[in-house]
């Protein structure tokens, strides 16, 4: 027991319309990767929220080497040798790569930053994490990502923390990245930090964890060492069921052709040419950052395009907003639904009826008892859990705000609906739900393009896969010929395999 | 009654109400209909311009320059009915017009030009002013025929025509807001602009709409106080922008935009009007009613977002 670090005991944690934790208990050793696993929605970064401070538990506390502590933010975490790097890097992209490390604990001369002692501390830091290439003095917001990341990781070696809390580290990574962030745990691990490791990427925790902690809808289903346990076994585990049962795809596109994309360019995008059958879903799969939202975005009417044309049923069509795609019964779900899909301080029912108003209005007026009826009716077809039509967008858990986004534009019988992540953050039952919809969906004859980052969901719901890799398409692949390798290949960036070869 | 407190505009009620109840016992002479119908006529030139302001922070904007179209829109009716004998109904139409123009102006400024709502309509308000100033040469405009002064100085059943003005434009303006198509996306466009343009809604629009439904609100207030002074001013209306703001405010109008109501702005104008009426009956001094003001601002909004803290 003497070398815990870090021990939670029964935290309980509570939002409007969900139970997002259920009294977990977890204890983190020094020096050990300890990897959280579990599907979007399982509860890993409220509890990785609650422990870095910035949310309270409602119940439950937090020990730190065997004394109790209670965290009012993110930076009293941090002054207790706290530190956690989350999805959404915080470096100021203005500052240089020195100030960035050692913000907010600058060493001053008569309230003057000396520059000279700051350099030469990060130099150090630099050297340790082996990334001495990278000079003090560079503007963080010019290094890729990847970089940014490790000078967080930096910026936590500088705090000298205790426990390094990453959250999805390497989802914007490349193959080679991924490995130098590797080596870098590896190294945090030798000088006894614990790293505890979030990630659903199960080779990831095959390679650096040493333990592994499965979470499912708010509760700690399993705990394993890593040498300990299958891959299988921790998959059955994290969903819930045998997976056979998890994705339901049975639909067969048609032969019509519906819409045809070609030489389709944006700011984020080039030369980009596929076409959509109808009843039928097309992947879109890709590294972050790869442009596969903006195209979507520009498709439907939100970003502008340069150059390029789309067909619809042979027919040449312009849309210069997401009004015309509306039109042309072409439907979007965004990739997030807080901040592009739902209108969350309005109720259940306006946000089914918004892009519908056209359709059920009178001298300008909403048609109020048919609007009624459409939001009781569409909660009532996809199940939406709410206490009433009446209810803010806000209150809902993830799950069904995705589905009130689904019903926006259900409601209008799409031909062609555009998922962006559908099932990012929504819990393992809700995900299911969401697959069957779909699956019902191309059998009606609905044409579906589906942005996902996550492999299993692109190969299980998949009738063909289409790669994007630094704005371009690299590759459409068959149903029977796609894998996880394959997609992995061509979502590579070629700068990258390149420069490995 | 844990139902009736979840009815937003309540809280602003019961200020509303203590406050009467207050005065009512302290001072002889407030519960009397005549002094009640004077408050009431004394905001109304406020509330019929809130109602406009109501929309514009809905959509999470702001605008300034509703005083200085009160302003230039009065100055415009005066000059076409004095010095150059138009008939009464063409010369308030070229008011109103006016008043509208220049709300379509800040519109297109905001949407167009990308300008942020405040410094848009903060150039407005100084464009405004100083064109009233241009056209009068800075000296008052009277008279005016009795049909027009008339209008703002009438009364019908004992109540004052603006105050019916204010009712009617209220009613009107209420329904707009809850039960049309145009007023659900005024509500989407300020509760999430990105999501309500991927909804079809056509954001640019619907914002110059705003603008321009504030511009003419000022402009009827423009005019009815013109025809109730008798007279038609260049600083006619000068820094009402911020009592029609407060107004707003106090009503539970959230400038984060997607939340507010005309009952709430009706009431948020009436407390303000009041508070000055009463302060004024208990001869405190004008320089002190400003100070009570800005605490009722302070107190009514800190007072709803507690009752919003309890409700969660």
């Amino acid at each position: 027991m003497s070398d815990t670090v870090l021990e939670v005991k029964n935290i309980w944690k509570e939002f409007p319309g969900v139970i997002a934790l259920k009294g977990i208990n977890e204890t983190f050793l020094k020096g050990e990767v300890h990897a959280i696993v579990g599907e979007n929605g399982a509860g890993k970064s409220t509890l990785i929220k609650i422990i870095s401070g910035v949310f309270s538990p409602n119940k439950g506390d937090i020990f730190l080497k065997g004394k109790k502590v209670r965290f009012g933010s993110p930076i009293d975490a941090k002054s207790h040798g706290i530190v956690t790097i989350f999805q959404e890097l915080s470096v100021l992209p203005n500052l240089s790569v020195a100030e960035n490390i050692f913000i907010g604990q600058e060493k001053t001369n008569l309230g003057f930053l000396s520059y000279g002692d700051l350099y030469k501390r990060t130099k150090e830091i630099l050297e340790q994490l082996e990334i001495a290439d990278i000079s003090p003095s560079t503007i963080t917001g010019t290094l890729s990502v990847a970089y940014q990341q490790l000078i967080e990781i930096g910026r936590a070696v500088a705090t000298k923390a205790d426990v390094i809390i990453m959250d999805e580290p390497t989802s914007s990574l490349t193959e080679n990245e991924v490995k130098t962030l590797f080596k870098i745990i590896g190294k945090l691990k030798d000088n006894g930090v614990t790293v505890i490791y979030i990630s659903h990427k199960l080779d990831e925790i095959f390679q650096i964890a040493d333990r592994v902690t499965i979470m499912r809808d708010g509760e700690k289903v399993g705990i394993y060492n890593i040498d300990e346990v299958v891959e299988d076994r921790i998959i059955e585990l994290m969903v819930g069921r045998k997976l056979e049962n998890y994705y339901i795809k049975d639909s067969k596109p048609r032969n019509e052709v519906i819409l045809q994309v070609k030489g389709f360019n944006g700011e984020k995008f080039r030369n980009v040419s596929f076409d959509l059958r109808k009843g039928e879903i097309l992947g879109f799969s890709g590294l972050v950052g790869a442009g596969r939202t903006e195209l979507m975005m520009s498709l439907f009417g939100f970003l502008p395009y340069d150059k390029g044309e789309i067909y619809l049923k042979g027919k040449k069509i312009n849309i210069k907003s997401p009004l015309d795609a509306i039109n042309y019964n072409i439907g979007l779900v965004p990739e997030d639904r807080k901040l592009q899909g739902l209108i969350l301080i309005m109720t259940v029912r306006e946000n089914i009826t918004l892009p519908g108003l056209d359709r059920i209005k009178i001298a300008g007026f909403i048609k109020l008892a048919e609007e009624y009826r459409i939001a009781k009716q569409k909660v009532e077809e996809l199940s939406i859990k709410t206490p009433s039509i009446e209810q803010k967008a806000l209150n809902l858990s993830g799950g069904n705000q995705q589905k009130v986004v689904l019903a926006k534009w259900l409601n209008l019988r799409p031909e062609i609906l555009i998922l962006d992540e559908p099932t990012r953050g929504i819990d393992v039952g809700a995900k299911a739900e969401i697959y069957k919809l779909m699956n019902e969906m191309a059998k009606e004859g609905i044409s579906i393009i589906m942005v996902s980052s996550e492999l299993p969901e692109i190969l299980a719901m998949s009738d063909r896969v289409a790669v994007m890799a630094e704005g371009e398409l690299t590759a459409v692949l068959e149903r029977d010929e796609v894998s996880e390798e394959k997609i992995m290949h061509y979502a590579t960036p070629r700068s990258v395999l390149s420069k490995a070869s | 009654m844990k139902r009736i407190f979840q009815i937003k505009e309540i809280g602003i009620l019961i200020i509303l109400l203590v406050l009467m109840g207050f005065l009512g016992i302290t001072t002889r002479s407030f519960l009397t209909s005549e002094n009640l119908l004077t408050a009431l006529l004394n905001i109304s030139f406020i509330a019929i311009m809130a109602f406009g302001e109501t929309m514009v922070i809905i959509t999470a904007g702001i605008d300034l320059s509703v005083g200085s179209i009160l302003g230039i829109s009065s100055v415009v009716i005066a000059l076409l009915l004095h010095d150059y004998h138009m008939a009464m109904v063409p010369a308030i139409l070229s008011g109103l017009l006016m008043g509208t123009t220049m709300g379509l102006v800040n519109g297109f400024l905001i949407t167009k030009l990308k300008l942020p709502p405040f410094i848009a309509t903060m150039g407005m308000l100084s464009i405004g002013r100083g064109l009233a100033y241009v056209l009068t040469g800075g000296w008052p405009i009277s008279p005016f025929p009795e049909t027009f002064t008339n209008i703002g100085q009438g009364k019908l059943f004992g109540i004052p025509n603006p105050v019916l003005f204010m009712i009617v434009l209220a009613i009107i303006a209420h329904i707009f807001l809850k039960y049309t198509v145009l007023g659900r996306r005024i509500y989407a466009v300020g509760g999430n602009l990105n999501a309500a343009r991927l909804s079809g809604v056509k954001v640019d629009k619907i914002l110059i709409l705003v603008y321009a439904i504030a511009g003419f609100l000022a402009g009827i207030s423009g005019f009815l106080m013109t025809a109730w002074l008798g007279v038609g001013q260049a600083n006619a209306g000068q820094g009402y922008e911020l009592d029609v703001i407060a107004a707003a405010v106090i009503g539970g109008t959230s400038l984060m935009g997607g939340e507010g109501t005309i009952l709430g702005t009706i009431l948020g104008a009436a407390i303000m009007g009041i508070l000055r009426n009463g302060l004024i009956l208990l001869g405190v001094s004008s320089f002190w009613q400003q100070v009570a003001i800005g605490l009722v601002i302070i107190f009514a909004i800190a007072f709803d977002r507690l009752r919003g803290g309890l409700r969660k």
